[in-house]
């Protein structure tokens, strides 16, 4: 079957030397792909797509923390893996349907029960600026 | 302390089946205790003492009338760590931007407890939105390790894995990412499972990384965990990733295995895990459980899985990505935290998030936002699922030679509150040895193996997807032996709690 | 910004080639939303459609419709697609208020049904192959309400209520690849697109397709390039284009627009544009301060889905007679050129018609009741034809009776009249109003020589060869009879008897 996200399983493991553990992970600070570090810039591009209203001494902080984390998850990069499907499920489920049948769901009051904010059983939102629907 | 807080949920449960003692008496035992030592311990967020007392009461009266107990741990009471819903609680996933919220539907965990009888005494602390090794993430305080109460209990389940250790509970349920429930099991002198991915409904379980994710069950021995293993395990079809297949036969697992022979039973040591890196106290008490294997009849075989060595780097990657797209809904519209600048609705999002979402979070966000954006998914995302095949690949092999695998649940014991709040990447080599097991979806258990310095150390039993029974049975027998060896249980040797 | 110059359409189309392409959001009419139970009805009270998964509650986690996948088939093998044996959902990534997850979990990059075309027939009989890109599953997105401001629009609003009845509903969004070489004919190439994809959907029965609550919903993306250049321009992308004129007005509007800009000298931006009802005019939309990024990524909470070859086949088994099909079938049976077929659709008669057939009666007499006699009752009435109170069954019952003679034309009319009065069925009307054509032959002779004795001059004449003076015999028979005579026979009569 053309699935190329799963594993098939029961494939002996690719020879090779295993040095391993936590320094590899520590010192593996310049991986092979250009992907060491974020600019401050680019972490604020990154809060605003997040929506955080980050300040500019957090900012200053998470570049610093945001380039240690990068240098070491770069090493996702050293792994020779083009032709290895990638693993976006963790099982092998497929077709996971529901018959289309009405089940109970909220009322309009259980629904606003927790908004900030309602009005004429709507939650009530501060003006969006946006394209109209 | 009350002698019943002292008792396992399996002997709890019998004694109230027999109406040696009341299902009340229990939970009121247990809820003294935790007035006596949570100011202390800090495992609760919030404690749910009147409910508690009438489903236990509930428990009672339909024993009283003769009715069958709903399930063999009818009446026991539980913590419930806080990423769960729950109608009649807070919920909060241990974040400001969810303080107060009231959901209006109980999680399927949340339910199946209350159908076992399962009594509900509070929820439990956690890291932010279960981002964390330490509890010290949590937007309410941190928990402290009943062992030393100056250190971590680990995280993110650190509040569940203490109400065990400070016997505030004799169950508890936590969730498990990239061992939030086997770290602080391992941290706590307790048992913590990870299920197979698919083996616990996660509807209604606060999200942290879906691919990933998987509740399970936390006691003070493998027999406890198994029975409550078996109340909440099984086919959800609110959860479109449950698997569809009855639970495995964990408690007779259990139980055949605390006879303590494992003749023919291969266990799988992981060259790669262990050894260098690894605290030297911990290290000895790992080789020390393996020469107890061996004794009780395993035969060791060892096992390469050279792909490990990037599991940090691929779970870094998959995780943050998923939880930047999960926490997206947290913004100010429909439930929760608002911060109301005065301005439009973009504003108050970004403002909302920012001052609900803690640190780590926010870190954790703006990770993944990079690692899916245009440009760079390939590099990293997509690089990282294709790393988790080959981690996926590795287990396989693996389980092709052993029943189940084994090695340290840590690197290290529980370290001193504080020590690495500030130092992220030292936060997360705490998860070194158990997150292999959630990129591949696979299952793993955490057993006391003794102490080190005086702290907890952990053992993992590792085993291939919905191969439960396997890990249980290793895993009983192994605390067996331990306990006859020790004297007793573990648990036994925490020191008394006190302010 | 100043007025755009509209350019002429005539010079537009001297000057320029455009290139289409259409993306169709259709909703479907699903008993459920497509990740939970929630119902999917039009017009509820708000927020009432609702539950943990819709709403986006933390902890709800999405199960698939699986008659909303089945749709999804349908429409793909309509649209004569393949059908993808294995895709992911994915979650596109943005915030927006009237979305509760800020994320839609959409098939984007991995369609269920891609590579497929619809024929599409113009005014003048001709057709164009429109080629389909993908057809694609997705949720649709809640209400939201602006209120305060001059407009009450968006713009100078002091907040928005939000209503997410809507949320979750099942879209498919249909695209076509870019359609050139239209020319003049883009506006119409459009519209007609819309109209067959319409009715396409409507005979499939997967969807309301009403364009006015928003169940069907078009973009219009067009470009245009030098004439006979065969580039490819900067397109713009017009939304809100909520009717089958507005498709081609908007169509129109913009190559007039976009001419005027380039032929100024200036250059198209690639944007989002919306459509203005009133006026038939485009805007441009807010631009965005950022690229949009919306980091794809596989939806983990979802399994893909992977049709197996089976069932694909089974679910072409269940597709009815496509519009195309059905035409082509009606117009070869019947013996109808394509116009008269058009003017039976145009009437709203071409159901009743066929229904009517179905029920026994030859199509040509079956057109004829329908098109002129009902048409104008319906008409008088100020109804639609098809709420007329008569059934296609009955108006095949008193076409049958004519057939055996049973009635004449005249007295047809007043069966059905009696049955559009509510007299009951046609053998109902005819019993209650006697109204048989007189078969006692013997009654009938009498009634001829009666009428041939009244009048011996018009007898003289027949006999002398003139057969049309019988005419004035026939009619006093008729009036004798009170019109229940067979015209036929009693003309037979009145030659063999004169
Ligand atoms: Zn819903």
């Amino acid at each position: 079957m053309a699935c190329p996200s799963r594993d098939p399983t029961g494939r002996p493991p690719i020879a090779g030397s295993c040095p391993s553990r936590l320094e590899d992970f520590l010192s593996s600070t310049e991986g092979p792909a250009d992907t060491s570090g974020l600019t401050r810039d680019e972490v604020a591009h990154l809060a605003r797509l997040a929506r955080l209203a980050v300040t500019d001494d957090e900012l200053d902080v998470l570049a610093g923390q945001l380039e240690v984390i990068l240098g070491a998850v770069a090493s996702v990069g050293e792994v020779a893996a083009d032709d290895i499907p990638p693993m976006s499920h963790a099982v092998p489920l497929e077709n996971v349907f529901r018959a289309d049948e009405r089940r109970p769901g909220l009322s309009q009051q259980q629904a606003l029960a927790g908004a900030p904010a309602a009005e004429d059983g709507r939650f009530r939102v501060p003006r969006i600026l946006g394209e109209e629907a | 302390m009350d002698e019943l807080t002292r008792l396992t949920a399996a002997e709890l449960a019998e004694r109230i089946r027999t109406r040696e003692v009341s299902a009340v008496e229990v939970t009121r035992a247990h809820l003294d205790r935790i007035a006596a030592v949570d100011d202390t311990v800090h495992a609760f967020l919030h404690v749910a003492g009147e409910s508690a007392l009438e489903s236990a009461s509930l428990v009672d009266a339909s024993l009283d009338a003769g009715t069958a107990p709903a399930s063999p741990l009818a009446g026991v009471p539980l913590a419930l760590k806080d990423v769960f819903t729950t109608t009649d609680m807070p919920t909060t996933a241990g974040s400001r931007i969810l303080e107060g919220w009231r959901p209006p539907y109980d999680a399927t965990v949340t339910s199946r407890l209350r159908a076992a009888g399962i009594t509900i005494l509070g929820k439990t602390n956690m890291d932010e939105f279960a981002m964390g090794s330490s509890t010290e993430y949590s937007a309410y305080g941190p928990t402290r390790n009943p062992w030393d109460t100056a250190r971590v209990p680990g995280g993110s389940g650190g509040g569940s894995a203490a109400s065990l250790a400070a016997f505030e509970a004799p169950l508890a349920i936590g969730t498990d990412t990239g061992g939030s429930i086997r770290q602080p099991a391992a941290f706590t002198g307790t048992v913590g499972v990870k299920p197979t991915y698919g083996g616990v409904s996660r509807y209604g379980l606060i999200a942290c990384a879906s691919s990933l994710d998987q509740a399970g069950p936390c006691a003070r021995t493998v027999l406890d965990a198994a029975l409550l293993h078996e109340v909440i395990g099984g086919y959800d079809p609110m959860d479109s990733t449950s698997i569809d297949a009855p639970v495995p036969s964990v408690v007779e697992a259990a139980r055949s295995g605390a006879t303590g022979d494992l003749t023919g039973v291969r266990v799988g040591v992981v060259r790669e895990m262990g050894g260098e890196g690894y605290q030297p106290g911990v290290q000895a008490s790992y080789e020390a459980a393996l020469r107890r294997l061996e004794k009780l009849g395993a035969e060791l075989v060892e096992v390469s899985c050279p792909h490990f060595q990037y599991g940090m780097a691929a779970y870094y990657l998959i995780l943050p990505s998923e939880v930047s797209s999960n926490l997206a809904r947290f913004d100010a519209m429909r439930y929760g935290l608002r911060v109301d600048s005065g301005a439009g609705a973009e504003e108050v999002m970004a403002a909302t998030r920012e001052a609900g979402f803690g640190p780590e979070v926010k870190r954790r966000i703006i990770l993944g936002t990079y690692a899916l954006s245009a440009g760079y998914y390939d590099a990293y995302y997509g690089q990282a699922q294709k790393v988790r095949t080959l981690i996926a690949r590795d287990f396989a092999a693996a389980y092709a030679k052993a029943d189940v695998l084994v090695s340290p649940t840590t690197p290290t014991t529980a370290f001193p509150i504080g020590e690495k709040v500030d130092d992220p990447l030292a936060m997360y080599l705490n998860d070194l040895a158990t997150i292999p097991t959630n990129l591949a979806g696979t299952a793993g258990i955490s057993v006391p193996t003794g102490l080190a310095d005086g702290l907890p150390v952990g053992l993992q039993v590792m085993a291939p997807a919905l191969g439960e029974a396997a890990m249980y049975r290793v895993a009983a027998a192994y605390e067996a032996a331990r306990d006859a060896e020790d004297g007793g249980p573990l648990i036994h040797r925490v020191p008394e709690v006190t302010a | 910004m100043s007025a755009p110059t509209l350019v002429d359409f005539d010079e537009v189309v001297e000057r320029f080639d455009p290139t289409l392409g259409l993306e169709v959001h259709v909703e479907l009419n699903t008993n459920t939303k497509m990740f939970c139970g929630c119902p999917t009805e039009f017009g509820a009270e708000p927020n009432t459609q609702v539950c943990p998964v819709c709403l986006g509650l933390p902890g709800a986690l999405p199960v698939v419709n699986r008659t909303a996948v089945e749709s999804a088939i349908r429409i793909g093998l309509a649209l004569n697609c393949s059908i993808a044996p294995w895709g992911r959902f994915a979650r596109k990534n943005y915030f927006y208020p009237d979305m509760p997850k800020n994320f839609q979990t959409s098939q984007y990059d991995e369609p269920i049904a891609v590579d497929g075309w619809l024929d599409v027939e113009l005014e003048d009989g001709s057709t164009v192959r429109v080629e389909i890109e993908r057809a694609h599953m997705e949720e649709d997105t809640g209400k939201s309400l602006h209120v305060g401001g001059a407009t009450g629009r968006i713009h100078g609003a002091e907040y928005s209520l939000l209503d997410y009845n809507r949320a979750g509903v099942p879209l498919i969004e249909i695209v076509t690849k870019t359609i050139p070489g239209t020319g003049a004919r883009a506006p119409e190439v459009a519209r007609a697109y819309v109209t067959a994809l319409r009715d396409l959907l409507r005979a499939l029965g997967v969807s309301d397709v009403r364009m006015e609550q928003g169940s069907l919903r078009c973009d219009v993306n067009l470009s245009l390039a030098p004439k006979g250049s065969g580039e490819l321009g900067t397109r713009t992308e017009t939304k809100n284009v909520n009717s089958l004129r507005s498709v081609e007005r908007a169509v129109r509007h913009e190559m007039s627009r976009q001419a005027g800009v380039l032929l100024d000298g200036g250059a198209i931006v690639q944007e989002t544009r919306h459509f203005e009802e009133q006026g038939g005019t485009t805007r441009a939309g807010r631009r965005k301060e950022t690229s949009e990024d919306y980091r794809y990524f596989p939806e983990p909470d979802l399994t893909p889905i992977a049709p197996s070859a089976a069932w694909v086949e089974e679910l072409r088994a269940t597709l009815p007679e496509l519009p195309w099909e059905r035409r082509r079938r009606i117009t070869g049976e019947w013996g109808l050129s394509p116009e008269e077929l058009r003017d039976l659709v145009n009437a709203g008669a071409l159901d009743l018609v066929e229904a009517t057939v179905a029920a026994g009666a030859p199509a040509g007499e079956a057109r004829s009741w329908w098109v002129a006699y009902l048409s104008q009752q319906a008409n008088t009435r100020g109804v639609e034809l098809a709420a007329l109170p008569i059934t296609p069954e009955q108006v095949a019952r008193v076409i049958a009776l004519v057939g055996s003679g049973e009635l004449n034309n005249k007295l047809a009319r007043q069966v059905v009249d009696g049955v559009l009065a509510g007299e009951g069925s046609p053998d109902d009307v005819v019993a209650a109003r006697g109204l048989v054509v007189v078969s006692d032959e013997g009654a009938l002779v009498a009634a001829v020589d009666e009428a041939l004795a009244a009048q011996p001059d018009v007898v003289e004449k027949i006999r002398g060869g003139k057969v049309q003076a019988a005419g004035a015999i026939v009619g006093a028979v008729m009036k004798a009879t009170g019109g229940k005579a067979d015209a036929k026979r009693v003309r037979e009569l009145i030659l063999e008897r004169a």
